[in-house]
């Protein structure tokens, strides 16, 4: 097998997704986002195991009911557009491969356990803010929000403290 | 023309999409060892690729608002509200560096084969069902300390948006020079599924 494309200049990469991010302003008034579709995949989902609880919940209550499918909305095209891009970006690179990344000098298990345990903090924390990296970090900081950069400066004193606690466990 | 334009949701949103998604994966965002190694310090790859596209919109929108093309006015910009906001970026940072991801790269990493990457999608949902359940207890501290509605950093400091983005364009270079080295493309390998079950100290690069 052949390796990998290297990957971009971090300069142009980030110029792209700028001008991405500004296009979609252009289009549709608002920036780029992700937690806004799982939040309602979640609501989707939780109204499938249980109907009754999750239309008197009351984070979920009124995205869900007899008429109202959460996932009918924006994010979930861009969503789907964002796993079409990435799916072409990395085939064409070479690097689609079925692999486990994480810290390299623990099990599979315990890798895919921290996964799991960081995904959910993480959903938690992004509907606390009402968004997460690219919703409010970074369509956020873009408009120059204030809200935008409260989040990345939480967002990047807490990750670099849990990453340099969680260092040792990387080659 | 007047801007926002009126564009269909299903192709604006395919578009938007299709672009962040592609440009994540060519940064190297699939790899939630690429991404975690920033909050090591061994990568500035993320502050580079954030704080690029940041700007190159900011200065963008700027430009269409100056020209009157396309106001702020006209534009979503998210209201602080204080403790919510903060504590929320603390959640997705801790996330990150526990799990590897935040909710749009875990995707990008499942998109391009990553188990983990879609273990910590699901672990996202988990998460989400969890902050449902307990949301009505959290409110009173949700909507603490709203800052006024929309506001910029411009407003907050009282200084022209021009300033603010000149500010943002020499921190950028001033961190882009100082860390200029810094790239661990070559580190980052994740481990095939040949090699998975073998617990520490699997061979390196051994497939």
């Amino acid at each position: 097998m052949s390796s990998p494309k290297p990957l971009w200049n971090p300069y142009l990469a980030g110029a792209l997704l700028g001008l991405g991010l500004l296009l979609t302003f252009v289009m549709t008034g608002h920036g780029l986002g992700a937690s806004g579709f799982t939040t309602r995949l979640s609501a989707a989902v939780s109204h499938t195991v249980a109907p009754t609880a999750t239309e008197s919940n009351a984070y979920f209550g009124n995205m869900v009911g007899e008429d109202v499918n959460p996932l009918d909305s924006w994010i979930t095209w861009q969503v789907i557009g964002l796993a079409i891009g990435a799916l072409i970006a990395a085939v064409s690179a070479g690097r689609f491969k079925i692999s486990i990344d994480g810290p390299n000098k623990l099990r599979i298990s315990a890798r895919l356990l921290l996964a799991f345990l960081g995904g959910a903090i993480a959903a938690f924390g992004a509907r606390m803010s009402l968004g997460c990296t690219s919703g409010l970090g970074l369509s956020g900081a873009a408009t120059l929000a204030t809200a935008g950069f409260l989040f990345l400066i939480g967002f990047f004193a807490t990750g670099a403290g849990f990453g340099l606690l969680l260092k040792r466990y990387w080659r | 023309m007047t801007l926002p334009m009126t564009i269909s949701s299903v192709a604006s949103g395919l578009i938007g999409g299709l672009i962040f998604g592609f440009a994540l994966e060519r940064a190297g965002f699939a790899s939630g060892c690429k991404l975690t190694a920033q909050l090591r310090f061994k990568d500035w790859a993320v502050f580079k690729v954030m704080f690029t596209a940041i700007l190159v919109c900011a200065v963008g929108l700027y430009v269409l608002d100056l020209a009157g093309v396309m106001t702020f006015d006209s534009i979503y910009i998210p209201t602080t509200y204080f403790w919510a906001t903060l504590l929320g970026g603390v959640g997705v940072g801790a996330g990150m560096a526990i799990g590897g991801y935040c909710p749009g790269t875990s995707v990008v990493s499942f998109m391009s084969g990553r188990i983990d990457g879609l273990v910590f999608f699901f672990g996202l949902l988990f998460g989400t069902v969890g902050f449902a359940g307990v949301y009505e207890r959290l409110e009173p501290l949700l909507d603490a300390l709203p800052g006024p509605e929309a506001q910029t950093v411009p407003e907050l400091l009282h200084v022209p948006t021009w300033v603010v983005l000149v500010a943002l364009i020499a921190v950028a270079v001033t961190v882009g020079w100082l860390t200029r080295d810094k790239s661990s493309q070559e580190v980052c390998k994740p481990t095939s599924l040949r090699d998975a079950g073998v617990p520490m100290g699997a061979p390196r690069g051994a497939a």
